[in-house]
């Protein structure tokens, strides 16, 4: 069952195999399961918007120094709160003479570290506590249910910014209390999967192979949760940037000469009367890439929802 | 006088490789009367019935002449329309009840919440009425079961809870798709006895889908024999034992039997042929 | 004895007010190389006897004994490799993110076998799948051939005894009869005894020597096929079965 069947090398041959119901190999497989699934997104014209925003997004963080023409932290006194269009400063300056388009491209940098941050800690931790929880039952669950729902009770802005406010502001420590804050939800979710899973057939099936409970957890049910917690995510990205921002806007997260886009926005807001755009841009920033996110989980929603995937 | 009248039914699915056509073609008419669908897996039978109700979902395509409910056409329906069709005039019991019963909520808040959007009916009155049905399918213990969430279920149970649920708002066509399936042969006696009670005194029309041969002749009227999308044969039900068609004998011949043991069992063998034939058509004209 | 014996079985789910007891006192002894119907009332506790035996419900006391050992609480790798169950819904019983290739290896690895490859395709072979359906995903497959996966799966660490419930209900009747035909050919192969649960009576009496009859929990008959066959039951709700079984009409009018 080695010989894979080496495809024609013009496209056509490469569609029909990616899109064979008869897949030869296990790589062949999954790479024919990724390429249905992508295009079923593809055919998503509003997910391909979002889709467009974050690529241009990464690359823009990728090659920052190359595209800024600036250096973002250095100040030019004599060419404060320039506005839109000056020449050489695009997005004009901010208060210290800044260039905001450099400081925005550079600000996408830190954006992007702390959603993936935190997309990274949350929802693992929610997945572990919410599967354990769900599968193991009992004390367990009432424990680990427990502490979900005081942390649930809080506001999340508020939760994060006791948080910072106990470990010190700074980018990490927000990234920490964002992540912290925003693991119940994705717990609450993996937990309700779980429960609904734990009782299937299939279940049972590998239970007398004689599989163990942290098999069962992990190669069983964790495939299935996540999907429903990706498409979370990506929904939540919003959120999260926001309250990034907001730590940043609060001079909680991110510290003064770093651009970060909720800082900017702090900055920004003493001038907001008279020179409305150095708070405006970086708003608008945050806007489009919350927006994005929001468009890319639609979408994710269509491909991976398990309720539409399984049957049939 | 005919409840429902189909006119060459179709229903597409678009996919990667071209247009797959689960029903093609079909026509067949319902009166009051217990009509049975049988045929193969895969061959249209619950394509046939969901798009009835327009509940195909997405990619789908269903094309007809008419699908007339009455005089009204189905098709030229809108979505509000369609709500009010659905589980009050017509409502379809689904293949795959563990599928159709949600996991987290109990059986009794399910039942009730069928029936309370249909009727305006007080708290008390609602849980009366489900509890009815439930003794209804003949549940032993539907105290419990009320209580119980669908996993604690066996299958026949669930089966016969999607069956309640189905005719509490007392519609006017009954879609059963495999309904009894996962039924002890006096259970399922039972259970058909109070659809068929329902055919008989108020004149509901049946559709039942299933794989079952024996049980179609003798419960159904009439009988549709699908392959591939299309009727291949009608029968009168119990005729269907002098059959023609090659596929419904080779259905009937792979039936085990109680009354004459056999070492193998005979596996149906396909002609390529069937598929290519013509659908049949299973109307009546109306004997107004 | 290498076959099954239960005695005294008795099984129940939760405590107070809710409690059921699915199974009353059954007892029911099947040889080894013999195949037993368990027929019966929707809800009496047929599918809870076979979950009882593999370990799946925790909630029983009395005696069981498969594959020579008495079981316990737990139950030993043994166990495992020696008595499998095919799940009623071919629907419900494969993970529907698992490719029939790791569904296959998964179970093989946890025997201990090393050699998943050959074994993979020899098992898709025994039940009559083509190498084409190896990476396939359950919703790229019908029913049968469903069914059939789940088959090789149980038959993967070559056990003694296939626990089997209602393993072609929701199959239609050609495909039933591959199914029947297949489970028949591998039993004459391999000397395996079946514990056989289904509602049809002509699956049962074409599968099965003896046949046990349930009622609301208990058994309240065992008969041989021959008697089935000849209608001559001793308790009358089994009357009542048999005669349900000659279809609807008549059923009623009797
Ligand atoms: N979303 C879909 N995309 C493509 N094909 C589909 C889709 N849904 C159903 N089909 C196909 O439509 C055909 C008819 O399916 P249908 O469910 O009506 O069969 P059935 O006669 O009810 O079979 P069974 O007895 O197994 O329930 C099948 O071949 C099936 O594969
Ligand atoms: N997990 C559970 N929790 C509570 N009660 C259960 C559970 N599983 C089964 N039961 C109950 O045990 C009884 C027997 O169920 P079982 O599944 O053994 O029936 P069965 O004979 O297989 O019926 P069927 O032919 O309908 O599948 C039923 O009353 C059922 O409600
Ligand atoms: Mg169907
Ligand atoms: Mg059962």
């Amino acid at each position: 069952m080695t010989a894979v069947g080496i495809p024609e090398p013009d496209k056509q041959g490469w569609r029909e195999w990616l899109l064979t119901e008869a897949p030869t190999s296990r790589r062949h497989a999954r790479a024919a399961s990724l390429y249905q699934g992508w295009l079923t997104l593809k055919s998503n014209k509003l997910t391909m918007i979002g889709v467009g925003i974050l690529v241009f997004l990464f690359l823009v963080a990728l090659f920052a120094p190359f595209l800024a023409p600036h250096d973002p932290f250095a100040q030019e006194l004599g060419y404060r709160l320039q506005p839109l269009w000056t020449d050489g400063h695009l997005l004009g300056t901010d208060s210290l003479g800044r260039d905001i388009l450099s400081r925005l491209i550079y600000g996408s940098r830190i954006t992007l570290y702390i959603v993936l941050m935190v997309a990274l800690i949350a929802p693992i931790a929610g997945l572990f506590v919410g599967t354990v929880a769900g599968y193991v039952g009992g004390w367990a669950d009432t424990i680990l249910m427990r502490i979900t729902d005081i942390f649930l009770a809080f506001p999340r802005l508020v939760l994060a910014l006791a948080f910072v406010a106990a470990l010190g502001a700074g980018i990490e420590n927000a990234v920490l209390a964002i992540a912290l804050t925003a693991w119940p939800p994705y717990a609450r979710i993996a937990r309700a999967e779980t429960l609904s899973i734990r009782k299937s057939d299939y279940i049972s099936a590998v239970k007398l192979q004689g599989a163990g409970p942290l098999r069962i957890i992990t190669k069983h049910i964790w495939p299935l949760c996540i999907s429903s917690l990706i498409v979370r995510v990506t929904l939540d990205m919003a959120g999260i940037i926001l309250a990034a921002a907001g730590l940043g806007f609060l001079g909680l997260g991110a510290q003064p000469p770093s651009p970060e886009w909720g800082a900017m926005i702090s900055e920004g807001r003493k001038f907001l009367l008279d020179y409305w755009w150095i708070a405006t841009v970086p708003g608008l920033a945050i806007f489009t890439v919350s927006l994005a996110f929001n468009l890319l989980g639609d979408g994710l929603r269509d491909v991976l929802d398990p309720k539409d995937g399984g049957e049939l | 006088m005919n409840i429902l009248d189909v006119e060459n039914l179709w229903v597409k699915f678009p996919t990667r490789s071209g247009m797959f056509d689960a029903v093609r073609g079909i026509s067949f008419s319902l009166g009051k009367e217990r009509l049975g669908i049988v045929g193969e897996s895969g061959s249209g039978k619950s394509m046939t019935g969901r798009a009835i109700l327009r509940l195909i979902r997405k990619p789908g395509i269903v094309t007809a002449d008419h699908i007339r409910l009455e005089g009204n056409d189905i098709m030229a329906m809108s979505e509000r329309q369609m709500r009010d069709v659905r589980g009050q005039r017509i409502s379809m019991v689904m293949q795959d009840p563990k599928f159709s019963l949600n996991p987290v909520m109990t059986v009794g808040d399910q039942i009730m919440e069928a029936y309370a959007l249909h009727a305006n009916a007080s708290k008390a009155e609602t849980k009366r009425k489900a509890m009815e049905m439930l003794e209804a399918v003949s549940i032993r213990d539907p105290e419990r079961v009320f209580r119980a969430y669908p996993h604690e279920m066996s299958g026949g149970m669930g089966q016969r809870i999607m069956i309640a649920m189905m005719l509490i708002p007392g519609p006017e066509i009954l879609i059963a798709d495999e309904p009894t399936s996962a039924l002890d042969v006096s259970v399922q006696t039972q259970v058909l006895g109070i659809i068929d009670r329902l055919v008989q005194e108020r004149g509901m029309g049946l559709i039942f889908i299933s794989h079952d041969l024996s049980l179609v002749t003798s419960f159904c009227d009439r009988v549709l024999i699908m392959y591939a999308g299309r009727i291949v044969e009608i029968c009168q039900a119990d005729k269907l034992h002098e059959a023609q068609h090659p596929y419904t004998r080779g259905l009937l011949n792979s039936l085990p039997r109680l009354d004459e043991p056999s070492k193998r069992l005979e596996v149906l063998k396909r002609d390529p042929a069937w598929r290519e034939a013509d659908s049949v058509s299973g109307s009546v004209s109306a004997r107004a | 004895m290498s076959g099954i014996a239960i005695d005294n079985l008795n099984v129940w789910f939760s405590e107070g007010r809710d409690r059921v007891d699915a199974v009353k006192n059954a007892a029911l002894t099947v040889r080894q190389g013999s195949s037993f119907g368990l027929v019966g009332e929707s809800g009496s506790g047929k599918s809870t006897i076979l979950r009882a035996l593999t370990g799946l419900v925790p909630t029983w006391d009395g005696h069981m004994e498969a594959v020579g050992e008495t079981l316990g609480k737990k139950r030993s790798a043994r166990f495992y490799k020696k008595v499998q169950m095919v799940f009623q819904d071919p629907y419900a019983s494969l993970h529907p993110r698992h490719s029939v290739d790791q569904v296959l290896g998964e179970t093989l690895g946890l025997h201990g076998y090393r050699d998943i490859e050959t074994r993979i395709s020899e098992l898709l072979d025994n039940v009559g799948l083509g190498p084409s359906f190896r990476f396939r995903y359950p919703h790229q497959l019908s029913g049968g051939q469903r069914q059939r996966v789940a088959i090789a799966r149980a038959l993967a660490p070559e056990p003694e005894i296939l626990l089997l419930d209602e393993p072609t209900s929701a199959l239609d009747v050609s495909v039933q009869a591959e199914i029947l035909n297949l489970l028949t050919d591998l039993r004459t192969e391999r000397n395996l005894t079946y514990l056989m649960v289904s509602h049809n009576l002509a699956v049962v009496g074409h599968m099965c020597e003896r046949i046990a009859v349930m009622q609301n929990g208990e058994i309240v008959e065992v008969m041989t096929v021959q008697d089935m066959r000849a209608m001559k039951p001793k308790h009358t709700y089994t009357r009542h079965l048999l005669e349900s079984s000659l279809g609807y009409k008549r059923a009623v009018s009797v």
